[in-house]
């Protein structure tokens, strides 16, 4: 192709003229049609939060700020609130990262300064698959498999030995089913650990190894330089990694919907079934009967778009942080 | 003095390495629990009739063809939408926008649409076409899985042409080849191996998303190539015949579900093969 500018180059200044003008109208055109496309990201996002407050403007006018609060879901009086799915929604996740934080700062010491080097690649690639299995699996194994072994091994120990204590007693009193906020809990921290792990294993790989090898030159033990120097050179990206594994946890819909249990019930305990944000709407949207009932489901979903949203901005604010760094130290 | 507080520093070391290792067995446990149950379950229930037969009524024998005709044309038709608006949107930040506040912006924003739940993708698609055409429809669903593939695509094609060297750029526009000519005929080729495997990762993930597809393709008993129709999909299949009480339906969930994982952690190792062919060229 360089050939045929050469060609044209030398058939005189008119025909160069014309070619340049032409491509200067396609330089002009490309441009055009890339920005539309990038634009197109920013109306999609805002497509999404508009489309789903227009959706839900007939529940938020119906019951106006009494819609967060109230732990009415009643499909027959056509009342809703929207309190027990929200509920539900914050202690599945809160669960979830109770697990999750501390197993993924253990991988992620694990895999960049415990394990031998020829081990690092092989279990970082098998911690990313369990990222890539799709939920609906999770969903299926949780049902079948991990349900009847909380409800046979884990809830009547739960209530027998914890259900009796005064404060958190109330906690893990029930009957032991399975099914639950605690099963939920769990699953959600087996689905976010390899999302939260694999960003703190790529953030603590940033640290500058100069830094690293003047502590261990100066005596300090592996765990001093991660809790001294690793940790805290990369604070907010890992700040940034758990905020995106909350995001995953509070979104997380065909897991959880099996496992929850469907239940409107607003329970101290964390053995009975419950509801949350995205299984309500998954179980109940093609069942919805009016359209209140409709509405307030796609409200529950504008309920839970400002939170992810929110959750997954402070996540990407904080991951920048260290990328900007990153940049600096490298020029 | 100094000893005690050696073996304490040493006693602290040693507790969090065995609890680093632990935890990464812990991990690598729920991985092989799970995809144990998944083959252990999926593989008697695999025959043949899977892919030759219709997704069956209660106590009827059966198989998944439509659902596994429906996922590929939806699946399929998402990637057809998304990939060239996703690659123009990922020139524009990585070419023309790198060190703009809107280029900031929409990366930002994409960032966020990338991991925005897909529950609420379904629902804006429910808002956006199935309520405007007043029924469920297979393009519905296919536009729903297009708004999961684009921010994959971006975020990808962003990142590969931001790697290709400036020298390569800059020679091209040396000769006086025009921008968009540079674009298209040195950087897409220097950068086509990463951008392929951003598409295949996005395939990997829409291949298993049940909750955009709830509300938009719906699901379908019968075979349909209609896209104005509701369309069988092997999610949503999966979903309703694991929440059945029916034992067989079980098994077709559970080979449904066996199939998917297959597809799924194949397309990872691929383009995780792909990846490494990248590095190593450049």
């Amino acid at each position: 192709m360089f050939k045929s500018y050469f060609a044209l180059a030398m058939d005189g200044p008119n025909k160069a003229s014309s070619h340049d003008r032409h491509d200067k109208r396609a330089d002009m055109l490309f441009s055009l049609v890339v920005k539309g496309c990038a634009l197109l990201v920013l109306i999609a996002l805002l497509g999404a939060a508009f489309s789903m407050l227009w959706g839900g403007r007939e529940a938020f006018a119906t019951f106006g700020w009494k819609f967060l609060w109230s732990s009415d879901w009643d499909a027959v009086q056509r009342k809703f609130g929207a309190l027990v799915p929200i509920y539900g929604t914050l202690v599945t996740a809160l669960i979830a990262m109770i697990i999750a934080v501390p197993v993924s700062f253990g991988i992620a010491l694990f895999l960049t300064e415990i394990a031998p080097a020829w081990l690092r690649t092989p279990i970082a690639a098998a911690i990313e698959l369990l990222a890539g299995i799709p939920s609906i699996i999770y969903g299926m194994w949780g049902l079948f498999v991990f349900v009847p072994f909380m409800a046979e091994h884990v809830d009547p120990w739960l209530d027998e030995n914890l259900g009796a204590l005064p404060v958190t007693g109330p906690l893990f009193q029930g009957a032991p089913i399975g099914l639950g906020m605690l099963t939920a809990g769990i699953v959600l921290g087996i689905m976010v650990i390899p999302f939260v792990a694999s960003i703190m294993r790529e953030v603590f790989l940033t640290v500058p190894s100069e830094i690293k090898e003047s502590c261990y030159a100066i005596g300090s033990t592996t765990w001093e330089v991660v809790w001294d120097v690793v940790l805290p050179y990369t604070r907010s990206a890992v700040i940034g990694g758990i905020f995106l594994g909350l995001g995953r946890a509070l979104g997380e819909t065909m897991a959880v919907t099996f496992v929850l249990g469907n239940a409107h019930l607003l329970s101290a305990s964390l053995l009975e079934p419950g509801n949350s944000i995205a299984a309500t709407i998954a179980n109940e949207f093609t069942e919805a009967d009016s359209p209140i009932y409709l509405s307030s489901l796609i409200a529950l979903g504008f309920l839970l778009f400002v939170v992810t949203f929110v959750v997954l901005a402070v996540a990407r604010l904080m991951l920048m942080r260290l990328a900007k760094r990153a940049g600096e130290n490298k020029q | 003095m100094t000893t005690t507080l050696n073996l304490r520093r040493q006693i602290t070391d040693y507790g969090a390495r065995i609890m680093a290792t632990l935890a990464t067995l812990f991990g690598l446990f729920w991985l092989v629990w799970i995809l144990w149950t998944t083959v252990s379950n999926g593989l008697p229930a695999l025959k043949w009739s899977l892919f030759t037969q219709m997704t069956p009524p209660p106590g009827a024998d059966g198989g998944l063809l439509n659902a596994f005709v429906g996922s590929i044309i939806m699946s399929g038709l998402a990637v057809l939408i998304a990939t060239p608006i996703g690659i123009a949107a990922g020139t524009y930040l990585a070419e023309y926008a790198r060190n703009t506040r809107l280029g900031e912006t929409i990366r930002f924003v994409n960032d966020i649409l990338l991991s925005v739940p897909s529950i609420i993708i379904g629902l804006f698609v429910y808002e956006l076409m199935v309520r405007q055409m007043g029924h469920f429809s297979a393009i519905a669903g296919a536009v729903a899985l297009s708004f999961i593939v684009l921010p994959v695509v971006v975020r990808t094609t962003d990142e590969m042409l931001q790697l290709v060297p400036s020298s390569m750029r800059e020679s091209a526009l040396a000769l006086g080849v025009p921008q968009w000519k540079v674009i298209r005929q040195v950087l897409y080729r220097a950068s086509m191996a990463g951008i392929v495997t951003g598409v295949l990762l996005a395939f990997a993930r829409i291949s298993g998303e049940t909750a955009p597809l709830l509300f938009t393709a719906l699901n379908n008993q019968y075979w349909t190539t209609n896209l104005g129709e509701p369309m069988a999909n092997v999610p949503v299949v999966i979903f309703q015949y694991a929440m059945s009480p029916y034992e067989f339906w079980h098994a077709l969930a559970w080979a449904g579900a066996f199939v998917v994982t297959m597809l799924v952690l194949l397309l990872g190792l691929v383009s995780r093969a792909l990846l490494l062919r990248k590095k190593v060229n450049v």
